[in-house]
């Protein structure tokens, strides 16, 4: 293998377009969290979001409308979650797991029309600057918007969350909804705010697979992308940053042992595939040790229902 | 009122009696582990159904049916529910296939590229793929720059290693400074883990990118990236139109229609069908003028070749890893240490997962 600084250049480049719907979707969830909903229907918002981007592609040619199409389409199923948990006040664990169920299944139905049709090209950005600069350019250029996006997520969702009245509305519903309700918020608006809003993100990450990743639509296109992603938001102990980092490190080691194994390393090619999981939680576990920080991050309501006595 | 009731329910009993005896509703089952549009393997397999189906036989089928525990309740439920036989078009079938086939002793059952035929209503089939493998070397150790070829495999089962040998063997013999670089992702379909394993030996150096797994992504990828590729079961050209050299497509049709036929007038047999590039069974794809013209009259020559028997993809001498003779001189191959294929030739670089 040539070690040379252009070609990390390029393996840091694909890690990072490998870990964009980790980051997309684990920030979407982390605000849901944050608000004290706990929505284990990630892996179904997600793939209806791949199947409506691919789709609305197809019918219209238009990637813009494709992509926020799919991220409505997720907002769209992330209301019946809403519906049923904040007004009817079922079990969020119960419910989430039936919005994949249900989410896998929709897609498969309505993308049977879709399979095989090859996908469109989506733009690049930059791409002259990812020739011409060794090593930064392929890190910097080169890549869809959607990444540029995804990788300014998790400072935006922090900044959200830390420094405007808004994020710290969101935090108070998370930790007390009975205190932010006393204080006169409306916790369910809020907390539905909070569930579209991560259905957005999941269905923009199943449209970054299905219109940029690998463009095409096939059933069960995310193969689990989206429970990772929500155990990254547990083990990054509801901390943005460390989402990203998370998700870096998934997405660097599922690379890394693809590599390797073309190198032709002599370690057993199952352990390789079961590094990433591995080295992801030793990681996160390793640098959220403060006990403080994850109380102070941790929804203490996360998966309560809530109701507001009338 | 309830004596209408009555009076239905006889007819329909009667109905029901008559349905079963009568040999008209004759109705063969397909069991897929993809989904049909997959444009590929499963693609290929339900391309034959259509091909059952139009000469006027009732078929169903069950797609993207999990290997395992799940796969013995699908074929179960066909078994049961009156089909006479029943293709089970992938590997990791083998088992569930043969044990429900001692359940169902007047249901025949046909398996797809494996060797256990435990029961006598069990036949399997499969088609000689590593003689197209042979074509996609000569033409990857002819085209190929960095004298790297990627192979992207599935599981470390006989059928992978054999075209992985294959292939090798015939980019050996037109370009000796070939290597192999080998990535097995362990899945036969997942597209966005078969794209990062063709960048990841695309990164490598490989500039040209062979698969044996069943979605378009990893000819995507190479489309992408410049360098070349070969599509999988079936005709990937549309995908990657400049990339693909070539593709090896399987054709089913004519033996499904042959033992759909076969099943249905009583001359059904139990048998071991291994076709290749004579009986059609393995075709190859249109070849990409970007070869040059002298190269494209070399492989079809070489196809012609492979068909007629002529040129055989396992000619003697062949080297294990460790420099071991597998076979001598002058010698082929028999079909038994084909289909048992479980080591690397020489060239292959790494170790095959246990």
């Amino acid at each position: 293998m040539s070690l040379d600084i252009s070609f990390i250049g390029i393996l840091i480049g694909s890690i990072m377009a490998s870990s964009v719907p980790l980051i997309l979707a684990a920030s979407g969830e982390l605000i849901t969290e944050r608000s004290g909903v706990l929505n284990l229907g990630v892996e179904g918002m997600m793939i209806i979001g791949a199947i409506s981007g691919f789709a609305l592609m197809v019918i219209t040619d238009n990637l813009f409308i494709a992509i926020v199409g799919s991220m409505l389409s997720g907002v769209i199923i992330s209301l019946i979650f809403g519906f049923l948990t904040q007004s009817l006040l079922t079990n969020h664990v119960a419910t989430g797991l039936a919005l994949t169920i249900f989410g896998i299944g929709l897609s498969a139905m309505l993308g049977k029309n879709f399979v095989g049709i090859p996908g469109k090209e989506f733009p690049i950005l930059f791409s002259s600057l990812r020739e011409s600069i060794p090593f930064f350019g392929p890190i910097l250029f080169g890549h869809s918007i959607v990444l540029y996006f995804a990788f300014a997520l998790p400072f935006l969702t922090n900044y959200f969350l830390k420094k405007t009245k808004l994020g710290l509305v969101v935090r108070a519903v998370g930790d007390s909804p009975v205190s932010a309700s006393n204080q006169g918020i409306n916790v369910i608006l809020v907390r539905y705010c909070c569930i579209l809003y991560g259905g957005a993100m999941c269905g923009l990450a199943g449209a970054y697979l299905s219109l940029i990743y690998t463009p095409q639509w096939i059933e069960n296109m995310t193969a689990g992308r989206g429970w990772i992603a929500l155990a990254l938001v547990v083990f990054a102990t509801w901390s943005p940053i460390k989402v990203l980092i998370g998700a870096l490190i998934f997405g660097g080691i599922t690379i890394l042992q693809l590599h390797m194994q073309a190198i032709g390393f002599r370690i057993p090619v199952q352990f390789l595939s079961a590094l990433p999981y591995l080295m992801t939680i030793i990681v996160l576990v390793v640098i959220s040790r403060d006990s403080r920080k994850i109380k102070l991050n941790t929804p203490t309501s996360l998966g309560r229902i809530f109701y507001k006595e009338k | 009122m309830y004596k209408n009731f009555f009076r239905y329910l006889i007819s329909a009993i009667f109905l029901l009696g008559f349905s079963v005896n009568s040999n008209a509703d004759f109705k063969v089952g397909f069991v897929y582990v993809g989904p049909t549009g997959d444009h590929g393997w499963t693609f290929q397999h339900h391309e034959g159904r259509n091909a059952v189906e139009a000469a006027g036989i009732k078929t169903t089928f069950v797609e993207s049916v999990p290997e395992g525990a799940d796969a013995e309740r699908v074929i179960r439920q066909l078994a049961q529910s009156g089909h006479d036989l029943i293709f089970t078009t992938s590997f990791g079938y083998m088992d569930p296939t043969n044990k429900v086939a001692k359940d169902f002793p007047n249901v025949k059952f046909e398996h797809a590229t494996g060797y256990k035929r435990e029961h006598s209503n069990v036949s399997t089939y499969s088609a000689r793929f590593y003689e197209g493998r042979t074509i996609l070397g000569h033409i990857a150790g002819k085209m190929t720059k960095t004298n790297t070829i990627g192979y992207i495999a599935s599981f470390p089962i006989p059928e992978v290693i054999r075209g992985i040998n294959a292939m090798t063997l015939a980019a050996q013999k037109v370009n000796p400074n070939i290597k192999t670089k080998i990535v097995w992702v362990f899945t036969w379909y997942d597209p966005g883990k078969e794209a990062e394993a063709a960048q990841a030996l695309i990164d490598q150096g490989a500039d040209v990118i062979m698969q044996h797994t069943d979605s378009t992504a990893p000819v995507q990828t190479a489309e992408k990236a410049g360098v070349w590729s070969f599509g999988q079961a079936s005709d990937m050209q549309r995908f990657a139109p400049k990339s693909i050299l070539t593709s090896i497509i399987d054709d089913w049709a004519p033996y499904y229609v042959e033992r759909a036929i076969a099943a249905r007038d009583g001359t059904w047999n139990q048998q071991d069908t291994w076709h290749g590039l004579k009986e059609g069974m393995v075709a190859m794809g249109p070849y990409n003028s970007a070869m040059g013209a002298d190269l494209v009259k070399e492989v079809e020559q070489l196809q012609k070749d492979l068909a007629s028997g002529k040129v055989h993809s396992f000619t003697g001498p062949i080297y294990d890893q460790k420099g071991n003779i597998l076979v001598a001189e002058g010698k082929v191959a028999d079909d038994g240490m084909l289909a048992g294929m479980s080591v690397y030739v020489k060239g292959v670089e790494g170790d095959i997962p246990k």
